[in-house]
């Protein structure tokens, strides 16, 4: 079957490149030194960063999935609900307030948390979640509080503020692999209850109404695939900060290469987000090593012209 | 035997007023059903009333004497199917793949489609003429094999009771006959009670047994084609003058229209 044969390519990329990820840094170690005691630092290091990796690539993008579909709008990505600018402001008052770095993640979270519960409750009219109303206050309250970080930052801009950087453009350097593990279970789980979800997702493709005449409560399942996405983003966010794109574009690109059946598209799109992060991540520590380029940037300068590649193919999204 | 759908006393609409006031309906097992009327009248605003898409403020709706709004949605769903006027699916699924989304009420959560649901929806595309489509994607087909498929698959949730929202309209009159020729035979030979809106009062008397003519939110005249496409009722309700005379293949009243200035 053809389907099996995308899989099997997407998992044998993904091994090869995990590979590539592990021997490849600032220093290369051959693949047969690989499990040496001397090489076990960076070798922990480096799978670290391949998990995180791997958590935040199928995360983001399972989670633009789901917001893709519910919100039946292209553009919909896990920041939506002005996850990125709340956890970022939040960030940004901690470095003022001179809180200790072990804390930040959870002030990050907090802010992202924040940043949901008001997005929406602006959107709720009379019980139910208007789609546009949420778009539009997830982008308002985006815009908001951008705007306080960049006058705090350029308020009180100093050498603190510099660490922001990384943050706000996201990095895979995990320092804590406890804060990685406490993340993980947010992030799988998230995953999973979407999937729970895929046969219901197909229907609301189709319009809120097409799917309550199939028997699905299109607004319970909205409101509690929203939380779980902002659940997702909001962990993720806080140990690896903001990185744009994946959960945007690694949905569109799967959805052109095995259609929009949520049933195959979410394994798939795990799959092949995961590649997609740990092969920018390897860029993003390589290329100018010893500098590290922001995953973020990466992320667009790789994602752009490959999903320019496969939408001049012809196929409809 | 009883209704197959009891409409009591309904009022419902919009947030701000209700389209429906103090509609009572009735239909039967075995029923073609055409409800028509003029733009405004409440015709689809009924049927979403009728299919729990909007709520109802006062009156009820039975479905054999049981509350539809106390019934389990997915419950429900296995026994009433509904086409809607225009779908617009801006996502690229295959015919199959849609035609089985319509085994969903049949589903439990996380449990995937049956051998059994597979052939159900092959069996439904059969019906209507759209199994060669079965792998195409719907964004490449035409509007009248759209609605053929869009029919299999409401048709796969294996209704007992079908309402449609105009099927006929974004067709030309050879697939409007088509679709409606398909429609009777299934009315016909598995017994499904059909309830549909039609606008073309020539169709409406052709093919259903009772039609509903509504206006301003209740039925004006309900009854046999012959009994309610008078030129009295039509010229009434839709304001404009008419002749009606009889169809001479079918017997049925045939609506003639007068164009020009009539004052």
């Amino acid at each position: 079957m053809r389907l099996k044969r995308k899989l099997l390519i997407l998992l044998l990329l993904l091994v090869v490149i995990i590979i590539i990820g592990l021997i490849k840094g600032a220093v290369n170690i051959p693949l047969v030194d690989l499990l040496l005691k001397d090489n076990q630092v960076i070798f922990n290091l480096r799978l670290l960063r391949i998990i995180a990796a791997i958590l935040v690539g199928s995360g983001l993008a399972v989670s633009g999935i789901a917001l893709q579909a519910i919100l039946r709008n292209p553009l919909a990505e896990p920041y939506l609900l002005g996850t990125s600018s709340g956890a970022g402001l939040a960030a940004v008052i901690a470095v003022i307030a001179g809180v200790s770095r072990i804390y930040m993640p959870f002030a990050a979270f907090l802010g992202a948390v924040l940043s949901i519960v008001i997005v929406y409750n602006l959107a709720r009219e009379r019980g139910s979640i208007g789609d546009k109303s949420l778009i539009l206050s997830g982008v308002i309250i985006s815009i908001a509080f951008s705007s306080v970080i960049v006058f705090l930052v350029s308020l009180f801009g100093n050498e603190a503020m510099h660490e922001m950087n990384w943050w706000l453009w996201g990095s895979l350097q995990v320092y804590d692999y406890k804060l990685l593990t406490l993340i993980a279970f947010p992030v799988i789980f998230g995953i999973c209850v979407i999937y729970l979800f895929a046969q219901d997702l197909n229907a609301i493709c189709l319009g809120e109404e097409e799917a309550m005449h199939l028997g699905i409560d299109t607004q319970n399942i909205k409101k509690v695939l929203i939380l779980v996405t902002a659940l997702v983003s909001a962990s993720l966010i806080c140990v690896c900060g903001i990185i744009g794109f994946v959960g945007l574009i690694v949905p569109h690109m799967m959805r052109l290469v095995v259609g929009p059946n949520h049933k195959v598209l979410i394994p798939v799109t795990c799959l092949a987000a995961s590649v997609f992060m740990v092969f920018c991540d390897l860029l993003s520590r390589t290329l100018f090593s010893p500098v590290e380029i922001p995953i973020g940037v990466i992320t667009a300068i790789i994602g752009a012209p490959v999903f320019i590649i496969l939408l001049k193919k012809g196929k409809k999204i | 035997m009883g209704a197959l759908l009891k409409i009591n006393n309904l009022y419902g609409g919009y947030y701000k007023e209700d389209v429906i006031k103090s509609l009572s309906l009735k239909v039967n097992p075995g029923d073609f059903l055409v409800i028509i009327g003029p733009n405004g009248s409440g015709k689809t605003t009924l049927l979403r009333l009728v299919t729990r898409v909007l709520n109802v403020r006062k009156g009820e709706v039975l479905y054999n004497d049981e509350n539809i709004f106390k019934m389990d949605l997915k419950e429900f769903c296995r026994k009433v199917a509904f086409v809607s006027q225009d779908i617009t699916i801006d996502f690229s699924f295959t015919v199959m793949e849609l035609v089985l989304m319509g085994r969903i009420p049949h589903l439990k959560r996380l449990q995937f489609e049956t051998k059994k649901d597979i052939k159900i929806a092959q069996e439904k595309l059969a019906l209507t003429d759209a199994l060669s489509l079965k792998d195409k994607r719907i964004d490449e087909l035409s509007a009248g094999e759209r609605q053929r498929v869009v029919l299999a698959r409401a048709l796969a949730q294996e209704p007992e009771l079908l309402f449609l929202d105009e099927p006929t309209a974004h067709l030309d009159i050879g697939h409007q006959v088509q679709i409606l020729d398909l429609l009777k035979k299934i009315n016909r030979d598995n017994n499904l009670t059909i309830v549909m809106i039609l606008h073309d009062l020539n169709l409406a008397s052709a093919y259903s047994n009772r039609i509903a003519l509504l206006d301003q939110g209740v039925v004006f005249k309900e009854g046999k084609p012959e009994e309610v496409l008078t030129y009295q009722n039509i010229e009434k309700v839709y304001k404009t003058l008419v002749l009606v005379n009889d169809n001479p293949v079918t017997g049925k009243p045939n609506v003639v229209l007068v164009p020009g200035d009539k004052s």
